[in-house]
């Protein structure tokens, strides 16, 4: 009874919404977490999955080797990947294709490379502006993985304890 | 002549309110946008800069409004083909002439109105009242099912929350004894504790948030209601909707000026009557004060916009009807009693 009649008074003099505008009123004065996007950016993390590369060793020998891991374990089945014998006789890839439009970045053809050759780069600022340019084929693979290898390696280093 | 000369006199006084009210209309949105985003931890609108204007161009996102307005005025107006063509256009129109049209009896200070008319009270709620009807005009001529049952809603709403309205200002005239704004503001003088917001508190309430309930302001909003509901308004677009939007805005001032003349002392200076503080501010126009407390008003709809979750339909007819209506009546018996018992400090 008691309860009611209390309950009533509060609710006939707005206690609660006196409530809610206090809390809303604490906010105005608080600091903003907007981040202006193109002038700033949020920190990454350095297993940011993002666009991907091909990578080489360092004395300019492409990784992959062609086991597939990558094609087969692909959940968006992005990845094609064909393979031959080089003149060397060692086991190459002549097609390596990402569909970057099919692509969910989920990083399992990372985790499951074992040469560390097919990588996820930070990049995910890019954009196509034709069919075709959001087809990864290996050449640009591998100019992406050459252009940014020191981030990349910088990367793995951080990460690698981890693994 | 003499007719000639009066008209231009008077449609020069009409343009110098007209005018600033749209720039205030205009602006308002853009503190809108500025109180809810920072409520909500956000910057709100920050891009669109006037660096050209010395000191007000750097404040960011000041030319917000402008380019919006510009945005809408290019958008295309779509008439639907089944809709009746005068009548759709007509509508925005009907919405925006009684905002602005009551505004000819508000009294910025002392003597400072385009019409000192002695039934200035019934003046305001007979063109509040219009309002109504292009909502109701607006759902009909759409021809379209959703924007007429849509605009059934809001009228509904903003008709049952008149009634409310209505009974506060009659509270408020038997305070006054008077129906002219400029001699409601003037029964109000003395201190900050004479004005009427005090022994009128329940009427004051109701006609606050029955103002925010009339024009459609959330968290009454299922006129609009973006999220979940179409209203009166669906099938309008570019300008003809902007001019809805233009009234909705320019009601809400009307409103804040309203509830500043009939509860909050109007151009009175809030420092009246207090000993060292008032010679302080004498030399202060009442034009100032009445001004900074419209804008008070107009903060706390913005804040409230920015807090309240929405009403669900049957509760804004349950809070009209059952809650309001009957705190008014019991209020308006009470105010008579005080009045009758000449209770001082403000019915002595």
């Amino acid at each position: 009874m008691m309860k009611a009649v209390a309950n009533y008074i509060k609710s006939l003099f707005l206690f609660e919404l006196l409530k809610g505008l206090n809390l809303t009123m604490r906010y105005l004065w608080e600091k903003k977490i907007t981040i202006q996007y193109p002038e700033e950016k949020t920190p990454q993390s350095y297993r940011f999955r993002g666009r991907h590369a091909l990578r080489r060793y360092p004395n300019g020998e492409e990784r992959c080797i062609a086991c597939k891991l990558c094609e087969a374990v692909c959940p968006a089945l992005a990845i094609t990947i064909e393979a031959s014998a080089r003149e060397d006789g060692t086991r190459r890839t002549t097609r390596y294709d990402i569909d970057l439009t099919k692509c969910i970045f989920c990083g399992f053809c990372e985790e499951s490379c074992p040469v560390d050759s097919i990588v996820e780069t930070r990049v995910f600022e890019y954009h196509g502006e034709q069919r075709g340019d959001l087809l990864m084929t290996k050449e640009k693979l591998l100019a992406a993985g050459d252009e940014l290898e020191e981030q990349l390696a910088a990367d793995r280093a951080l990460d690698a304890p981890y693994r | 002549m003499e007719a000639f000369y009066y008209l231009i006199y008077t449609l020069i006084k009409i343009l110098i309110i007209v005018i600033p009210l749209m720039l205030c209309v205009a602006y308002l949105t853009y503190a809108e946008r500025k109180v809810i985003g920072f409520m909500q931890v956000r910057l709100g609108p920050t891009r669109v800069n006037l660096s050209i204007i010395p000191i007000i161009g750097r404040i960011r996102g000041f030319g917000q409004p402008i380019a919006d307005a510009v945005k809408l005025m290019f958008k295309e107006i779509m008439i639907p083909t089944n809709a009746d063509r005068f009548l759709f256009v007509i509508a925005p129109v009907l919405a925006m002439a009684p905002a602005l049209a009551a505004w000819a009896v508000i009294s910025f200070a002392d003597g400072l109105v385009v019409s000192d008319i002695n039934a200035g009270l019934l003046y305001i709620l007979a063109m509040t009242s219009i309002g109504v009807y292009g909502v109701i005009v607006a759902g009909w001529a759409s021809n379209s099912k959703y924007a007429l049952l849509g605009s059934l809603r809001s009228a509904a709403q903003i008709i049952s929350y008149e009634i409310a309205m209505g009974f506060a200002l009659v509270g408020v005239l038997m305070a006054a004894s008077s129906l002219n704004l400029g001699e409601i503001v003037l029964a109000q003088e003395g201190s900050f504790l004479h004005w009427f917001w005090l022994p009128l508190f329940p009427l004051f309430l109701v006609y606050l948030i029955s103002g925010v309930a009339e024009t459609n302001r959330a968290p009454f909003d299922v006129a609009e209601g973006e999220s979940e509901i179409v209203g009166f308004h669906v099938e309008y677009s570019g300008m003809l909707f902007a001019v809805f939007f233009l009234a909705e805005y320019a009601n809400m001032i009307l409103i804040a000026a309203l509830t500043t003349l009939m509860f909050m002392g109007g151009w009175l200076s809030p420092f009246q009557g207090i000993p060292i503080l008032e010679p302080l501010f004498a030399w202060v126009p009442g034009i100032f004060w009445f001004f900074a407390k419209v804008s008070t008003v107009l903060f706390f709809f913005l804040w409230i916009r920015a807090t309240f979750p929405r009403y669900r339909y049957d509760q804004i007819m349950r809070l009209g009807w059952k809650v309001f209506i009957p705190i008014t009546l019991v209020w308006i018996v009470v105010l008579g009693i005080l009045i009758l018992m000449k209770l001082p400090p403000w019915f002595a």
